[in-house]
Order: structure tokens, then sequence, then C-alpha cells
């Protein structure tokens, strides 16, 4: 297993109090695989993956306990030296927004060459070397010639290629993909996910993908955690889900799709807010929006069930999983 | 920003450092104003780029390099920056301007206006008031770029680790600025300096710095904690990038121009301070020429012999100005929101 994440928690002191931004997070990445992690704002997503990198803002965050499994090691006891040699090196992150995610006052092909300056030691000749090659690797045009260009020089899918290289360059076996289409338009996104994918195949890295946009997770992903209020309310693997949800949630975010056929009908929305993480709602967190809530819900916080162990294995935090799966 | 397609204007003549390379047309020489570490790498470059592989391209824009281009254009930065060359030269070199010795004075001459070869007229003590006021450059020049070099370097080490780190030692500091900030200008500097005996610039220099650091780094630590929480500093660490890498390389180089801009303005105000603490007599002491100690001596008898106040008060007011409109225009160059 490349990652395992047990059982994390994630606290964020805030002047109101304490919000438990992830509460209790189980899931595992083996190489080659691809996890989409779905979830609206401020379910612990971002949070989760943070923790992972441990670039997480101590204080006022602080993980409250739980363990996060790196080829087997636990990140979390380790000195943060020796995180900090992982970090770039066997595990990468890339961010939502290239144009903020880049120094604007570096070119990027000096941003590119400190990758292998910082860990590899490498002269700046080289690096810059290193540089035109991983350009070339993520298919930017004419890579010798704009290797010397700033971040704003470059469109908005060029610079998310430019962070992906960026990931890529000492081909670390996990890389977290925060939103990486977000800032995009629809064309590029294809473009920049197709990549992704492709590179992922041929590094054979495990690949954590965190987004909203079910349309993305359709194409690329093995398996979809879906998380809720710092929860996993589902867990299953993608083909699985898309044909019958087993979480009213899950079921609300496939009804919000637009489809072709429901042309000048209201799109569908979950009504209600995500919980306050500062007061998340007893029992099941999903209970005030869920339209199948019964009295269980409103007391009772539902673990996770097993849903089928084989040939796949899928679980849903829903007490009435079955009811949700057939009806 | 600046508009990164905006196209150079036909007959650009690239002045100035700027970390582009440009491409000819032919893919062979093209112009060879490279920085200098990258001129090795370009010449790879240009030699496999091959005929017509690319077109003339605009040039990259960094910050700096777009501040200059903007600062060149701008009338007062030109006025004002060929003022203080002029003050700095002569500053170093006096004798280019002034053949005489401001020391070398001769009573009889006591309070005398203009005279051949002697165009300002004569002071008190019957020394040359041309000569005085040109060698005056040197003590006003000295103290304002030391002081705000001292002050530049200690405020923004200081503020700048406080921003990045924080805790403890940021309010630590920050009330320690505080304390410096209550300080009156003038009541400290006569308490401070009448104890010095010492007829150098280097305690007036100290006193400036002392007074002067919390300013800079207020302005550092602000500008720091705003350039840590932009995204590439937390993708640098997501990277593997150290603390020192992380301040060194991605925020101080977007933190320091707000410095910049403070530390020309108070070079001005630091030359005002040198002559005002001279001129109440705890500043620099004869034998230094100073302006202050001029202006000091000329004040009472400016019924008598005005031409004595009006020459070392008239330069101390450009160089000033000068240092004063230079920070105005670097603030225009570096602030994209006042363009």
């Amino acid at each position: 297993m490349l990652l395992e994440v047990r059982d994390l928690h994630v606290e964020f002191t805030t002047r109101d109090g304490v919000a438990k931004a992830v509460n209790g997070v189980d899931y595992s990445v083996e190489e080659g695989e691809t996890l989409a992690v779905l979830g609206e704002s401020g379910s612990g997503k971002s949070v989760t993956a943070q923790a992972v990198m441990g670039i997480l803002d101590v204080p006022p965050g602080r993980i409250a306990g739980g363990e996060i499994l790196f080829k087997g090691r636990d990140l979390l006891r380790m000195k943060e030296e020796e995180r900090r040699r992982i970090r770039g090196a066997e595990m990468a992150m890339i961010f939502q927004d290239a144009l903020s995610a880049l120094n604007p006052v570096l070119t990027v092909g000096k941003q590119l060459g400190e990758m292998y300056e910082v860990h590899r030691g490498m002269s700046r000749k080289d690096a810059r070397a290193k540089a035109v090659e991983l350009m070339d690797r993520v298919r930017i045009p004419a890579a010798k010639q704009r290797v010397g260009d700033y971040p704003h020089q470059f469109s908005g899918g060029m610079r998310q290629r430019i962070m992906i290289a960026m990931a890529l360059a000492l081909e670390p076996s996990l890389i977290i993909a925060d939103e990486p289409t977000t800032a995009l338009d629809v064309t590029v996104q294809a473009q920049v996910m197709d990549l992704l994918a492709e590179l992922q195949r041929e590094l054979n890295m495990g690949l954590i993908l965190i987004t909203h946009d079910l349309g993305v997770v359709a194409d690329v992903a093995d398996k979809i955690a879906v998380m809720y209020a710092g929860r996993i309310v589902e867990a299953a693997p993608v083909h699985e889900i898309y044909k019958a949800p087993a979480h009213p949630y899950t079921r609300g975010l496939l009804d919000s799709i637009p489809r072709l056929d429901q042309k000048g009908q209201e799109l569908y929305a979950i009504k209600g807010l995500p919980p306050n993480l500062l007061r998340i709602p007893p029992g099941c967190a999903f209970n005030p929006r869920c339209p199948m809530a019964q009295e269980l819900c409103r007391s009772d916080v539902p673990p996770l069930y097993p849903v089928t162990e084989s040939p796949v294995a899928r679980a849903s935090a829903c007490h009435f999983w079955k009811e949700c799966l057939h009806g | 920003m600046p508009d990164p397609e905006r196209p150079e204007p036909a007959g650009y003549d690239p002045v100035g450092p700027r970390p582009k390379e440009a491409v000819s047309p032919t893919g062979q020489g093209g112009p060879m104003d490279l920085a200098l570490d990258e001129a090795e790498s370009v010449e790879g470059i240009e030699k496999t780029a091959g005929p017509g592989a690319s077109g003339p391209r605009e040039r990259a824009r960094s910050l700096w390099s777009d501040a200059w281009h903007q600062l060149r254009r701008n009338p007062v930065f030109i006025v004002s920056a060929a003022l203080i060359l002029f003050l700095v030269l002569i500053a170093i070199w006096p004798q280019l301007i002034a053949s005489g010795d401001p020391l070398q004075c001769d009573l009889s001459k006591s309070q005398q206006g203009s005279a051949p070869g002697h165009p300002f007229g004569y002071d008190t003590q019957g020394c040359d008031v041309y000569t005085r006021t040109v060698y005056g450059a040197r003590a006003s020049i000295t103290v304002g770029v030391c002081a705000t070099l001292g002050a530049a370097l200690l405020g923004s080490a200081l503020g700048g680790l406080a921003g990045f780190f924080g805790g403890w030692g940021d309010s630590l500091l920050s009330r320690v600025a505080d304390i410096f900030f209550g300080i009156p200008v003038v009541l400290g500097g006569l308490v401070f300096l009448s104890v010095v005996t010492s007829t150098t610039v280097w305690p007036v220099v100290g006193f400036i710095v002392l007074l002067g650091w919390p300013q800079i780094a207020r302005i550092a630590r602000g500008s720091v904690i705003t350039a840590k929480q932009n995204d590439y500093v937390q993708a640098a660490r997501a990277l593997g990038a150290g603390n020192a890498r992380m301040l060194l390389r991605h925020v101080a180089p977007n933190a320091v121009a707000p410095v910049i801009v403070v530390a020309t303005i108070a070079l001005g105000t630091y030359i005002a301070l040198e002559a005002t603490l001279s001129f109440l007599g705890v500043g620099l002491r004869p034998p230094t020429v100073s302006w202050g100690i001029d202006i000091s001596n000329a004040a009472s008898q400016i019924r008598n012999a005005p031409h004595m106040l009006l020459w070392p008060a008239g330069a101390l007011s450009i160089t000033v100005l000068a240092f004063i409109m230079l920070g105005d225009a670097v603030r225009d160059a570096l602030d994209p929101k006042l363009r």
C-alpha cells in the first residue's frame, strides 16, 4: 500500500471555538491508482490533503489523532527535516490556481530547476537543462525558448502544465492534485486531465484527485471517496457509485449534474447549507439536509457500513444505505 | 501586472537589467544583452533554434525591469536622479567644482558679500561660503546613505524574520519597535548625542539608525506577512523547500519593494534630521563641514549677512527634495496599483 490514512482528525482553533475540519478519515491509494476525493467546500478534502503533505498551518491547525502511513511509515511521527526531504521528491502537490502558485518574480525555468537544486544538488546549468526537458515532457511548445519566461507570460493551461511539471520533476510515487482544473476553461480542462492521467500511467504513480467536479472524476478515477463535514460518507469504485449511490448525499450530488434531457427544467440542488464545523449536528451530519432522514439519523452517528466486500469494496455511512441503494 | 502580450513599441532600446534573452529571427547572433549567468546556456539555445524557429518575441518583463522601464520615462525620476548623481559626485570629489579649502579662512573678510572667485561671499569667520557649501554635501550624503543602509538592513532583517516566523519573537520585536517609536527624535538626539565627544559622523549615523529601524521593520514585517500567504510559498513548501529557501527566494523578492520605497523617502528625511541635530549643536561638530553647522552659525546673522544662511539652506532643501522626489518616483514605479 502506497498511502494509507487511518482515522485522521484535524482541528482548527478559531476565535469562536474549535472547528473540527476532519473527523476520522480513512482512505488508501495504491501505486498507479487514482482516488478521487469529492465534496463541497469545507468538507475537509483539502485539509486532509494538506495534512498528508505536511503543509497544514500549525497553529491554528492541529492534527488531533490518526496515522498517515506512507510506504508503511507513519509521516506524523517523522522529524520535520525527514518529511521535508520526502516532500517534492516522493510526494508532490498540484495546486488549483497555477498563477498564484507560481512565484511571479522567478522565471519558470528557475522554479522548475529549483526542484533539482534543492533535492539533487544540481548546478544551475544542469537544472536549467532539466527544466527544458520537463517542459517538453508536459508538451509546452518551444520549451527551449520559453524556459526564461515569467509565469504571467503563459496562458492558464500552460501554467497548469508547468505546475504539473514541477510536481513530476523528481518522479514522486504520490501526487495530490487539489482541484487541478477548476481555474481552467472546459476545453483546456480535458487536455490537462488527459496529460495528468497519461503521466500517471507512465510513472505508475498514485494520484489523489481532489475535486467537486463529478464530470472530471468519471473519466480518470479508479475509486471515489465522498466527504461531508470532515468524514467519508461513501467510498466506492467509480462505476458502482455512478450506477447506484448508497448515500443520499452522493445521490444529491449526482442529481445536481445538469443533463441534456432536462432542458428547461430547474436544476436540482441539495437544499440547505453545509454544516458549521464549530457545531456539527448530532447524529448523522447530513441529517438536516437529507430527504430520507429519520429519528435514528438525528441521534446516532452512522458508522461506515460495508455495502459489498467482493468483488469490490464499497462502504456507506448511512443507516439506510439499503433503501438508498435500491430506491 | 502588465499586459504580457503587449508588443514592444518600435525602436525600443533595451537598457537595464532584463533576465530575458532575445532570440533573433535568424536564430543566430541575437542582441548580446544577456544577463551574465545565462549567457552560456542561451548560446546553446540559439544554435539549436535554427532559422525561422521563432520570430522576434516580446521581452519578458519582471517587476523590476518593468519598474525600470517606467522610471526611465518619468521626468520626476530623471530630474531627481540627475541631482542626486551630481550631489554624490561632489560629495566624493568636491575638488571638481571647488578649488579652495573650506577650512582656510580670512577673518578680515568676515561676512563680506560675493567677490570675484568667491561667488557666495564669506561667512563670519571669513571662510568661503561656496567652498563650504560644496564640501558640506559630503557630510550630508554620508550620513543619509549610511543611516539609510543601516536602518534598512537592520529593520528589514528583524521585521522580515518576525513576520515570517511570527509567534512570541514577533510580539517581542513589535513591542520593542513601539518603544523606539515613542522616543521623540529631537529630544532623544539632545540627550544621547550631547554625551558623545567624537567629531566623526558615526554617532549621528548610529543614532538615526537606532530611531529609524522600527519604521522599516514595520513595513518589512507587514509585506513579508502578505507575501508568505501567497500560494507559491505553500507550493514551494509542498515541493520540499526549507525555511531559508522559502524566505530568501520566494518571500523576500516579493516583499522588498515597499521597503525600498520607504527607505528612499527616509533618506531625504535623515539628511534633514542630521542638519537639525547639527543645528542644535549635538550632530556633527567642527571641523567637519556640514550644512547644519553653517546654518546654525548663520542664523543669528540673518539681518547682517543673509547670504551666509541662504546658500547652505538652499543646498540642504534641494538635496532633501531630490531624495524625496526619487522615493516618490520609485513608489509609483513599484506599486502597480498606482499606475
